[in-house]
């Protein structure tokens, strides 16, 4: 299996790239179009500012790429907010893919910490339309998140976490999937998401 | 329903931390006498498998080889570990940071550095974010009140706790692990009461570290001291304690973990 990683200017690339080895996976690190579209999954992983993140797209074209890309293609934390229609973090307009708003955490109490660092459950839901799901035999996992933006809830959500108020820690729509949580940090329930991925 | 129960979950995190000499674990006794503890990678693999939320590595060699094999270990952490972890020990510059970073550390952490040179706080949160900023401070308590120290807790400095917190709070940091030096080593339970007024004051995660020795005091520390994440070495290394009973146990007491 052919799995590819978008190049991207965005920290954290290389946990997802051994998390792929680690399950025998060899995956290859691209911004080219061509190796994106012949790869049998694409994953869009990273860490970053989104404006900056969506102007290195943009340069490379890959704002044109991603969304008409064919294959399952999984985005995860910075990936799945950039998959959405608009982000707060810098104003700037994303890839589109889930009909969605990009918001900015707001404490509404002391303890409410931002970013929302740690460990936190996932409730998996079915999206309807759909009848794949990277959460099968899933409920109630604690997973890995660092973020200080967040999806709210909405047609495409594929999993809620609670944090300040419920937020979607998961996407889907058609072939896009997206986590807002480090399935690559997530331990084995981590892996055992990556692998739902890769088994598509 | 699966444990989902709404409301915030964000679970209490268990932190082994690894000193780390020549590429062997070691850990100190209130800072000072050292005995060997075994390979740093191997050991976080096995606090991995049994839940640790988190690892921290400590790298106490400071010497100029000490760091290159440090760096290699860091990438070996990076490629087998799947959890977060942090470094730490001899950064002092954006340099080591990204030096750091790019072995494949998650966060890193600053000491004295960031006491000599506050502004590193403000480099590392711009370039890197807050999120990779983890500021320790080792502090000790006498009749003046609660002291930072450098240096591993050696040289003590005019900075009050207290205020040295708020400082790297309002800078953007993304968490700080608060060291009580009186508590550390002595096994006696952690220092909750200046922890649970650091959680009061700060709006950034509180790591708690010093003193832990019975698995009581990790209940204390997160009901009382109001940590949101627990650190301690030798009480793992010796299997004093291990971490799958202290996180059934402090299930039992409702305390929100990982299992």
């Amino acid at each position: 299996m052919k799995v590819a990683v978008v190049k991207y200017n965005a920290g954290n690339i290389f946990s997802v790239i051994h998390a792929l080895k680690r399950m025998g996976v060899e995956p290859l690190l691209t911004d080219l179009e061509e190796e994106l579209r012949r790869a049998d999954k694409v994953i869009f992983p990273g860490q970053g500012e989104a404006s900056n993140a969506m102007g290195y797209l943009r340069e490379k074209g890959l704002d044109k790429v991603i969304p008409s890309l064919t294959q399952p293609v999984l985005g995860i934390c910075i990936g799945q907010q950039l998959m959405c229609r608009h982000s707060e973090e810098g104003d700037v307009d994303c890839l589109g893919i889930f009909d969605a708003e990009v918001k900015r955490f707001v404490p509404l109490k002391h303890e409410d910490k931002i970013p929302h660092m740690g460990w936190n459950s996932i409730q998996p839901r079915q999206v309807p339309g759909s009848e794949t799901s990277l959460f099968e035999g899933l409920d109630g996992e604690f997973v890995y998140f660092v973020h200080s933006f967040y999806v709210p809830v909405c047609e495409h959500t594929a999993a809620i976490t609670e944090y300040i108020h419920p937020f979607s820690s998961a996407m889907q729509k058609d072939n896009f999937f997206a986590t807002q949580f480090h399935p690559e940090k997530s331990g084995e329930v981590g892996q055992r998401i990556l692998r739902n991925f890769l088994e598509l | 329903m699966g444990r989902f129960r709404g409301g915030h979950m964000l679970a209490k995190r268990i932190i082994p931390c690894l000193d780390v000499k020549d590429g062997q674990t070691v850990k100190g006794t209130n800072f000072l006498q050292l005995r060997q503890a075994g390979d740093p990678v191997e050991l976080g693999k096995i606090y991995s498998q049994q839940g640790a939320d988190e690892l921290v590595f400590l790298d106490i060699t400071a010497s100029h080889e000490g760091r290159k094999t440090f760096t290699d270990m860091v990438q070996k952490v990076a490629a087998e570990i799947d959890i977060p972890f942090t470094v730490g020990g001899g950064i002092s510059e954006l340099r080591d940071v990204e030096r750091m970073l790019s072995a494949g550390a998650d966060k890193i952490s600053i000491n004295s550095a960031a006491l000599r040179r506050p502004e590193l706080i403000d480099e590392i949160v711009s370039h890197f974010g807050s999120q990779v900023c983890v500021v320790a401070i080792d502090a000790h308590q006498d009749e003046q009140g609660w002291t930072c120290y450098l240096n591993g807790g050696r040289i003590p400095t005019d900075r009050n706790l207290f205020e040295w917190a708020r400082e790297v709070n309002d800078k953007g940091a993304g968490e700080i692990l608060f060291t009580s030096m009186n508590h550390d080593g002595v096994k006696q339970g952690f220092a909750c009461e200046a922890l649970a007024r650091l959680a009061s004051e700060l709006t950034i995660p509180v790591i708690a570290s010093g003193g832990a020795g019975k698995m009581e005091d990790f209940r204390d520390v997160f009901a009382e001291g109001k940590a949101d994440a627990a650190l301690a070495a030798s009480v793992f290394h010796f299997g004093q304690i291990c971490i799958p009973e202290l996180k059934e146990y402090l299930k039992k007491e409702n305390i929100n973990v990982r299992i």
